[in-house]
């Protein structure tokens, strides 16, 4: 047993650590910090319901008489609460984690979705090329002629009105997911099929032709693992942008209802009260947010400068 | 170009077809006309005569013809909360969003081209670092957030500027109420343009550092610097000129992603704009003022996206309009 470990290759693990993109990795501290503090927020978020010392859902643990304490640096502060509450009286420690892995879900679900359709739509689209590649290829143009924003806020401000905010608020996390990740895929439709395109053209792709593998084959086990560099990077910053775009729509009362609140609903339900000096309900899961996103988008910054793909422009 | 021009406008139309489709088929499922009419209090019978006489009753198609008659002819319904067409409460609304955009516009194109010239052409200065750390930042803060900060700070702890509304407006021509004109407008306007264009700029900046890099690299600098022309003029009629081809094409986009963040933008600072009202129409359910928003805001994206396209092949010469209108 020991004598066949020692003569076979080397592990995935060490390859993975020996190759460019881990070497870069190590050679930049910006992306170093970045990973820490993601991989830091990702796994609070993870385990929030072990973390968090209160359950922010479950209206027996909430006392509206301890609402709008400041967290503990100020004065008037409960030790009870290190960040202090915000409106209705929840922890706002505890709310933010469970917030935090409401944002990252929905985020990462819809980049998901934005990736399966958008990846399957550019593979057929460069592959079988002609009129299918032309009219999927405009339909990607009025897309993303239209703001994505624009759509989700339209389109969820119509199901709300149409169905009532008690519906409505039942299935938010799905509608948002659904509507954030349906309105982008143009983004990796476009980029998959440019290098479909120049992929379509070399010789391995004849020569499994040749072999007799069929278009399916062909597309998703030997086009794509060639064209997974441009997607990375597209995902790390859509990731940014679906997170981005979920916070927006909460803000406007068009996601997460404040009984179950992601990052965006709780600044949103902390506005209200910044007139009156409570201004932790709003700041601290804006820092949160912000930190968020940024190191999200400096891991992609990162990853484009060490990939440099040619992204399909304009 | 006339083949193009006639192939772009054609798209247009289409693409208002599919606007006014979804906007009919909300119309005939959100809320019920006849309730805002009548009240609850009518018998069934009644009823019945009412939806035949306002032809609810009718078929799809009619219906949607009548619909698309009148859209045509400017008449979108009356709003059922201001009892207003809804088409005049909307207009009456979009001079407060269109000088929004417009102050935004004039704060992203009077800063964007400068800062991304500068970082393109020194790139390893600690100001131009500093400009592109500034900029990773200033895209990862969601535009409402910027929008609260900007109230807390200068609003509720400098009080420099007014948190909210539109302040003194003058009125020209009977219909344009304008910001610019008054010092109190000015005032007001200030907070919401800074904050609508913090979202676009970082991205501008970007663009054009990234394009502007690349054409300093081409053939045609390297030939106008050995000709020896000075760096001023290359960098800003030789290169810059072709750099702005691609910014063109991204800004047309943009427009609309503004109108998007204008909801944002206005929500946050009670600027009576269509943003703001579209919210409140969702609130009240007031389905005709919902398909009337819907509809102009889809004919702004429409226009602006036909009109940049249109620019673009115009302005660039390696545009082959034949090719495009095949």
């Amino acid at each position: 047993m020991s004598s066949l470990t020692t003569n076979s290759e080397p592990s995935r693990w060490a390859r993975m650590m020996s190759s460019n993109m881990a070497y870069s990795f190590r050679r930049n501290p910006v992306a170093m910090v970045s990973m820490a503090v993601f991989l830091l927020i990702a796994v609070a978020a993870v385990f929030s319901p072990l973390i968090a010392p209160f359950n922010p859902y479950d209206p027996a643990n909430i006392d509206i008489m301890n609402s709008e304490l400041p967290p503990a640096w100020v004065a008037g502060s409960d030790p009870q609460f290190a960040l202090g509450t915000d409106d209705q009286g929840r922890d706002l420690w505890s709310t933010i984690l469970y917030g935090t892995r409401l944002s990252l879900i929905i985020g990462l679900c819809a980049v998901a979705v934005q990736a399966f359709l958008g990846i399957s739509i550019g593979l057929i689209s460069g592959y079988v090329g002609g009129r299918v590649d032309s009219v999927l290829m405009r339909l990607a143009d009025i897309q993303l002629s239209f703001s994505t924003l624009m759509v989700a806020i339209i389109f969820l401000a119509v199901t709300q009105a149409m169905f009532g905010s008690e519906v409505f608020n039942q299935y938010a996390v799905f509608m948002l997911i659904a509507v954030i990740g349906i309105a982008e895929w143009p983004q990796y439709a476009r980029t998959v099929r440019a290098t479909v395109l120049a992929e379509k053209k070399k010789e391995y792709v004849d020569s499994a032709r040749v072999l007799g593998f069929g278009p399916l084959r062909i597309m998703v086990r030997h086009i794509l693992p060639n064209s997974l560099s441009p997607i990375f990077v597209i995902s790390t910053v859509q990731v940014a942008n679906a997170i981005i775009s979920e916070a927006s729509l909460s803000f406007l009362g068009l996601g997460m209802p404040p009984s179950q609140p992601s990052l965006g609903s709780l600044i949103s339900s902390g506005f209200d009260y910044i007139f009156s000096g409570s201004w932790w309900i709003t700041a601290i899961p804006g820092v949160v947010l912000v930190v968020l996103v940024l190191v999200i988008n400096l891991l992609g910054d990162w990853m484009r400068d060490v990939l440099n793909p040619k992204l399909y422009k304009g | 170009m006339l083949a193009y021009l006639v192939k772009r406008v054609f798209q247009a139309i289409a693409v208002m077809f599919a606007i006014s489709l979804v906007s009919f088929a909300i119309q005939d499922n959100l809320g019920d006309p006849l309730r805002e009419l009548v009240g609850q209090s009518v018998s069934e019978e009644v009823r019945q005569e009412l939806r035949d006489e306002l032809g609810l009753n009718d078929s799809f198609v009619v219906q949607y013809l009548r619909f698309a008659g009148n859209a045509l002819q400017g008449d979108l319904g009356t709003s059922y909360f201001f009892k207003e067409p809804a088409l005049d409460v909307i207009l009456k609304k979009l001079p407060a969003t269109l000088e929004l955009v417009l102050g935004a516009t004039v704060i992203i194109i009077g800063l964007s081209v400068p800062l991304g010239v500068y970082t393109a052409i020194k790139p390893n200065t600690i100001l131009s670092r500093l400009i592109m750390g500034v900029s990773i930042v200033g895209i990862s803060v969601p535009v409402f957030l910027t929008a609260i900060l900007m109230i807390f700070l200068f609003s509720v702890e400098l009080r420099m500027f007014p948190s909210y509304g539109r302040g003194d407006v003058v009125h020209l021509f009977g219909y344009w109420s304008t910001n610019f004109l008054t010092w109190d407008g000015w005032l007001h306007i200030l907070l919401p343009s800074v904050a609508l264009a913090s979202i676009m700029l970082p991205l501008f900046v970007r663009l054009i550092r990234a394009e502007m890099m690349e054409t300093l690299q081409s053939e045609y600098v390297k030939y106008a610097r050995a000709k020896g022309i000075r760096p001023r003029r290359i960098y800003f009629v030789h290169a810059l000129k072709n750099t702005l081809l691609p910014v063109i094409t991204v800004g047309g986009v943009q427009i609309g992603t503004m109108v998007a963040y204008t909801i944002l933008t206005e929500t946050v600072f009670q600027w009576p704009g269509m943003g703001f009202m579209f919210l409140e129409a969702v609130n009240r359910v007031d389905t005709p003022l919902i398909v009337a928003y819907l509809i102009v805001v889809g004919f702004i994206f429409v226009v602006t996206n036909t009109i940049v396209d249109l620019i673009y092949g115009l302005v660039n010469p390696t545009v082959n309009l034949a090719r495009m209108g095949a």
